[in-house]
C-alpha cells in the first residue's frame, strides 16, 4: 500500500477519513500506548495534549536544503511547500496570490528548476534544494536579476516580484530569454497587477545582455 | 495637424530607483499576513452556498471536533461586536455587513462562520467540515439593461442648457455600452493579523490604504479608543480601491483573537476576493451624442445603471466624464443603482470615470466617422478651455499638448479614417485613442520633519504605499528643499501612530502628503536658518550646525494643506490621452496590442521612474478591462463562475508590449508648491476606449460590451 512508505498501517488511513478521529485518539489506546496513566491521560486531553499527539502521528520528516543550509523538519503531508516557507520558517518573501498554481507569486527553484511552490507538497521536496528569493543574493551584494529589477522599475507594489525574479532566473538559465517575445511568453505565468511588464521584459533582457553569472 | 512637440520618451531605467526597490526584491518586505507575534493562530472564513435568505442551522460539530480546532464562531455563538449593536438610523437598506451578527444572507460566499486552529492547514481542513441550513428565497444577480432599471441616488436628472438636445443635432447617434464586473484582484490577498494587548487595546497588521481610516473604524466597531488601536501597514501589495475600507473579514479576524486570547491570522482565498472586497460594478450605459457638420458639438446625454448590493447603495460618477471633458452646451446625464443579491461594489482605480469615459469616448469615435473628422481634430474642435460645469478657470490644463504628443509619438498619421483600410502581412491594424479626467484633490496631511545629529532626516506619516512609489516621491521632493542627497533621508510610513494622514486613494497622495513634505522641509531649513542666522545660507551642514549649537537634533511637525481661495476659484483636474496601435487576426479575431503610447497631463513629475511604471501600469489596466476582464455570475446560483486567476483573466506578459509613457510635465502653480497632481486615476481612465476604437479602425466592428473577446470580431 502506498501508505506503508509514510509509516501508516491501515486503521490510521481511515483514520484520517474519519473527521470524529480526534474523539477517537481521546480514548483509544495510543495514550497508553505512550505510557499516561487514565488520569493523566484525562488531563493530558484537557490539556489540549491529544492534539500534539495527533499532530505528530500526522507530521511526516522532511528533511530539505533552503538556501544553501539543510533544514530537518516535521510537516503535515497536506502541508504546500509554500505554506511551510512562510508559516513554519518565516520565509515570507516567497508569496501566496492564489494557492492554485495560477499567478507564480509562490515561485522558488528546487534543484535550479522554477516550480509553483504553492502546488508542491513539502513532502514532495525531501531530499532536494530549494532556493527562495531570501537565498538569491550574495550577503549585501545583489544578484544581477534583483539590481536590473531595481533599475527597470520591474515592479510597483512588490508583490509579485520575489517570483517574478525567481522565474526570471530560470527563464535565462532555461535559454528561454533570446527576445523580447520569448521572454514575454515564458514569463506569462507570473502575473502583475500592477503592470510592471515591459520594465520586467528590460530587466531580463539587461541581464541577459550583461551575460548573467547563474 | 501643428508641429508636433519633441519631447524624450522616458526609459525604464530612466530616474531614481525606488528608495523601497531593494526590500522588495530582497523579499524582506514585510506585507500584511508576513508578521508573527507568539502564539498566532489560523482563521479560516467559510462562505454561504446561497445568494439570498436565512440561515436556519449550522453545524460546526464535526469542525470543532477537527485537529487543533480552537473555536469556531458563527452568528449563533459569536460575541457581539459592540458597534454593531448601536441602533441605526432607519433607512431603506440594511447597511453594511456586520459579520456573524444575524442569520440574512445577501449575497453568495457571504462569510457564515470562521474556524479558528493552530495551524492553517488545520484551519482550513475544518471550514471544509463546517455545514449549513438556509431557508432559500429567490435571488436576483441579473445585472442592468435599461435606464428603467433601479432608483436613482441622487433624485433628478442633471441637466445642462437643453435637455436631450443631441437629437436635434444635424449628425448623431445614440448607442448602449456595457462594462462587466470587474475585480481588482490586487496579487497580494487581503490579509489581517489582530493580536489584543490588553481588553481595549489592539494591535492589527492589515491590508489598507489608510491606516488612519482603518484604525478609527475598527475603534468604533468594538467601542475602543482610537488612540489605543495601532493599523501597521508597512507594504501593501497593490489595492486599486479594494483596500479603502474595512470588510467584514477584518472584523472577523479582530473578534476571533478576542474569543481564543490569541493573535489571529485570516488570509482570505482568491474565490473571496471576488465576492467580499468589493469591484467594479457591472454599469449598463447609454449615450446620445449630437454635432454640427464642422464637429461642434450640440449635446450628449449619457445614462447609466450601476449594479450594487441589496444591503448598501455604491454610488460613483460614470456620467461625470459627459459633463466636463468636452465643451458641449447641452448635456443631460442620468444615473441609477440596481439592488442585486452580491456582494458591495466599491471604488476601482479610475472609479466611475473610467467606466464613464469607456462609453463617451467611444460614442465620439462613432461620431467622428459620421462627422468624417479625425478623433483627435474632433476632440481639438470641442476643447472646453474653462470647466463647462461651473465656468471656473482650470488651474492647469494642457491636454492639446498631450493630445500632439501622443499623435505624433504613435504615428497618427499612419491612420486612415476608414475602418479596415490598413492591413500587415496578413492582419488588420488600427489606431485608436480615448482619453480621460480626474479630479486633482489635495487632502491635508501632517508630516513630522526630524534632521538628525549625523545630518540624516527623518520624514514621518501615517500613509500607505500601494504601490506607486509614494516614499520614493517623498524623498525626492524633501531632498530638493534640504539640499541633500536622496540616500540621506528616511521616510517613515504605514503605521497609524504616525502623523495623519488620509488614506491612498484618489489620486491625491503626491499633492497631499507630498504639500506636507514640502511645508515640513521648508519650515525646518528656515529654522536652520535662523540658527545659522545673517541670512543662513543656501546649502547647510545640518550636522556641523547641530554639533556647533549642541543640538541632539531639530524637527517640525507641520500640517498642511489647499487654501479655500484655490479651490473656490479654480477647477482642478488631470487629464490623460491614450493611443494604441492594435492588430486583429481576421479569422480568429484575436487582438494583439502592438504599441501604446499614453500621454498624462498630470502637473510636474516629481519621480520620474515611478510616474513612468504606474502611467504604463494603469494603461496595462486598461487593456484588461478592454480585452479580458469579465466576472461571470452563474445566475442560477448567483454565485461567481470564474472566480480566479485561470478563469478571470488580467493581461499576463505575452499580451503586452512596450509601453510608452509621455508626461506634459507642465507644473500646475495652484495646487501646491511643487506643481504636481495625481496620476493614479487618469492612467487607466479612456485606455478601454483607445483600445475599443482601434479595434472599429482595423476591422469594421464596433464592440460595446467589454471585454471585446474573440468571438465578438468573427
Amino acid at each position: 500500500m502506498e501508505n506503508e512508505k509514510f509509516g501508516m498501517d491501515a486503521r490510521q488511513q481511515t483514520d484520517l477519513k474519519d473527521p470524529s478521529r480526534r474523539s477517537f485518539i481521546k480514548q483509544s489506546s495510543l495514550l497508553t500506548a505512550v505510557a499516561l496513566t487514565p488520569a493523566t491521560a484525562l488531563k493530558a486531553a484537557e490539556d489540549h495534549l491529544d492534539e500534539q499527539i495527533a499532530g505528530v502521528l500526522e507530521k511526516l520528516p522532511l528533511r530539505m536544503e533552503v538556501n544553501g543550509e539543510m533544514h530537518n523538519l516535521s510537516v503535515e503531508p497536506r502541508a504546500t511547500l509554500l505554506d511551510i516557507l512562510r508559516e513554519e520558517m518565516d520565509l515570507t518573501g516567497t508569496k501566496k496570490g492564489c494557492d492554485h498554481g495560477q499567478c507564480g507569486a509562490c515561485t522558488v527553484h528546487v534543484d535550479g528548476q522554477r516550480v509553483n511552490s504553492c502546488l508542491t507538497l513539502g513532502i514532495m521536496v525531501n531530499g532536494k534544494k530549494v532556493t527562495t528569493i531570501e537565498g538569491l543574493a550574495k550577503g549585501d551584494v545583489l544578484h544581477p536579476m534583483q539590481e536590473a529589477f531595481l533599475k527597470h522599475d520591474g515592479f510597483q507594489c512588490g508583490y509579485c516580484t520575489p517570483g517574478q525574479i525567481m522565474s526570471a532566473v530560470a527563464c535565462i538559465n532555461e535559454g528561454h530569454a533570446n527576445s523580447e517575445g520569448e521572454i514575454r511568453e515564458y514569463m506569462s505565468g507570473n502575473i502583475c497587477r500592477c503592470g510592471a511588464y515591459p520594465n520586467i521584459v528590460n530587466a531580463i533582457m539587461d541581464v541577459k545582455n550583461g551575460g548573467m553569472e547563474a | 495637424m501643428e508641429e508636433a512637440i519633441k519631447t524624450a520618451i522616458p526609459s525604464s531605467a530612466d530616474g531614481m530607483s525606488r528608495i523601497d526597490g531593494r526590500a522588495k526584491v530582497t523579499g524582506k518586505a514585510k506585507y500584511a499576513a508576513e508578521y508573527r507575534p507568539d502564539g498566532l493562530a489560523y482563521g479560516v472564513l467559510a462562505g454561504s452556498t446561497i445568494a439570498k435568505g436565512t440561515v436556519t442551522a449550522i453545524d460546526i460539530a464535526r469542525a470543532e471536533k477537527a485537529p487543533g480546532v480552537l473555536a469556531v464562531v458563527t452568528h449563533f455563538n459569536s460575541p457581539k461586536v459592540p458597534g454593531h449593536q448601536k441602533p441605526k438610523k432607519p433607512t431603506k437598506k440594511a447597511g453594511p455587513i456586520l459579520v456573524f451578527n444575524d442569520n440574512v444572507i445577501h449575497y453568495n460566499g457571504q462569510p457564515i462562520a470562521m474556524v479558528i486552529a493552530d495551524t492553517y492547514e488545520r484551519a482550513l481542513y475544518a471550514a471544509s467540515l463546517v455545514k449549513a441550513t438556509y431557508n432559500k428565497q429567490a435571488h436576483d444577480t441579473k445585472p442592468p439593461s435599461d435606464i428603467s432599471m433601479g432608483i436613482a441616488p441622487w433624485g433628478k436628472d442633471s441637466v445642462r442648457g437643453e435637455a436631450d438636445a443631441w437629437k436635434n443635432a444635424p449628425f448623431k447617434l445614440e448607442q448602449e455600452y456595457v462594462i462587466p464586473t470587474e475585480v481588482h484582484n490586487p496579487m497580494e490577498l487581503h490579509a489581517i493579523i489582530a493580536k489584543w494587548d490588553g481588553a481595549d487595546k489592539l494591535t492589527v497588521w492589515d491590508k489598507t490604504q489608510g491606516t488612519q481610516a482603518t484604525r478609527d473604524d475598527i475603534a468604533k466597531a468594538f467601542n475602543i479608543p482610537a488612540a489605543n488601536v495601532q493599523v501597521i501597514a508597512k507594504f501593501v501589495g497593490g489595492a486599486f480601491g479594494s483596500a479603502l475600507q474595512v470588510w467584514p473579514h477584518e472584523i472577523a479576524a479582530i473578534l476571533g483573537a478576542k474569543l481564543v486570547r490569541r493573535p489571529v491570522k485570516l488570509v482570505l482565498h482568491r474565490q473571496d476576493m471576488f465576492t467580499s472586497v468589493g469591484h467594479r460594478p457591472y454599469t449598463w450605459q447609454k449615450v446620445g451624442i449630437g454635432a454640427t457638420a464642422d464637429g461642434k458639438l450640440v449635446g450628449i446625454t449619457h445614462e447609466a445603471v450601476g449594479q450594487t448590493s441589496t444591503y448598501e447603495d455604491f454610488a460613483e460618477g460614470p456620467i461625470n466624464v459627459s459633463k466636463g471633458l468636452y465643451a458641449c452646451p447641452n448635456v443631460t446625464t442620468r444615473y441609477k443603482l440596481l439592488s442585486l443579491n452580491i456582494g458591495t461594489p466599491t471604488w476601482m482605480r479610475g472609479p466611475g470615470e473610467a467606466t464613464g469615459a469607456f462609453a463617451l469616448e467611444s460614442a465620439l469615435d462613432e461620431l467622428s466617422y459620421q462627422v468624417k473628422i479625425d478623433p483627435v481634430q474632433l476632440r481639438l474642435i470641442n476643447y472646453a478651455k474653462v470647466d463647462p460645469e461651473n465656468g471656473k478657470p482650470y488651474s492647469s490644463k494642457y491636454l492639446d499638448e498631450a493630445y500632439k504628443m501622443g499623435a505624433d509619438q504613435i504615428g497618427w498619421e499612419n491612420r486612415r479614417q476608414e475602418a479596415g483600410a490598413v492591413k500587415k502581412d496578413g492582419w488588420l491594424v488600427g489606431y485608436g485613442m480615448g482619453g480621460g479626467m480626474f479630479g486633482a484633490y489635495r487632502d491635508s496631511a501632517t508630516v513630522k520633519a526630524v534632521m538628525r545629529a549625523d545630518g540624516t532626516l527623518l520624514l514621518q506619516t501615517a500613509v500607505t504605499d500601494i504601490g506607486p512609489g509614494t516614499g520614493t516621491a517623498m524623498v525626492l521632493i524633501a531632498a530638493d528643499i534640504m539640499g541633500l542627497p536622496a540616500d540621506k533621508i528616511k521616510f517613515e510610513m504605514g503605521d497609524s501612530s504616525l502623523p495623519n494622514a488620509p488614506m491612498q486613494g484618489g489620486s491625491a497622495t503626491t499633492a497631499t502628503v507630498g504639500g506636507a513634505v514640502y511645508d515640513a522641509c521648508t519650515e525646518l531649513k528656515q529654522k536652520f536658518q535662523k540658527l545659522i542666522g545673517n541670512g543662513g545660507t543656501d546649502n547647510p551642514d545640518y550636522a556641523k550646525i547641530l554639533s556647533d549649537k549642541n543640538l541632539a537634533g531639530l524637527d517640525v511637525t507641520t500640517q498642511s494643506s489647499l487654501g479655500a481661495d484655490a479651490q473656490n476659484k479654480y477647477s482642478m483636474q488631470a487629464w490623460s490621452v491614450h493611443f494604441t496601435r492594435v492588430l486583429v487576426h481576421p479569422a480568429t479575431g484575436v487582438v494583439k496590442i502592438d504599441k501604446v503610447v499614453s500621454v498624462a497631463d498630470s502637473g510636474k513629475v516629481i519621480s520620474q521612474k515611478t510616474a513612468r511604471s504606474q502611467l504604463i501600469g494603469g494603461a496595462i489596466g486598461g487593456i484588461g478591462m478592454a480585452l479580458m476582464e469579465d466576472a461571470i455570475i452563474d445566475h442560477r446560483y448567483g454565485r461567481y463562475v470564474n472566480n480566479n486567476f485561470a478563469d478571470y483573466h488580467v493581461p499576463v506578459n505575452a499580451d503586452i508590449p512596450q509601453m510608452e509613457a509621455l508626461f506634459v510635465n507642465k507644473p500646475d502653480s495652484h495646487i501646491n508648491a511643487m506643481g504636481a497632481k495625481g496620476m493614479a486615476e487618469i492612467s487607466l481612465i479612456g485606455m478601454a476606449a483607445a483600445v475599443a476604437n482601434a479595434v472599429f479602425n482595423a476591422t469594421g466592428k464596433r464592440v460595446r460590451d467589454l471585454p471585446i473577446t474573440p468571438d465578438k470580431l468573427i
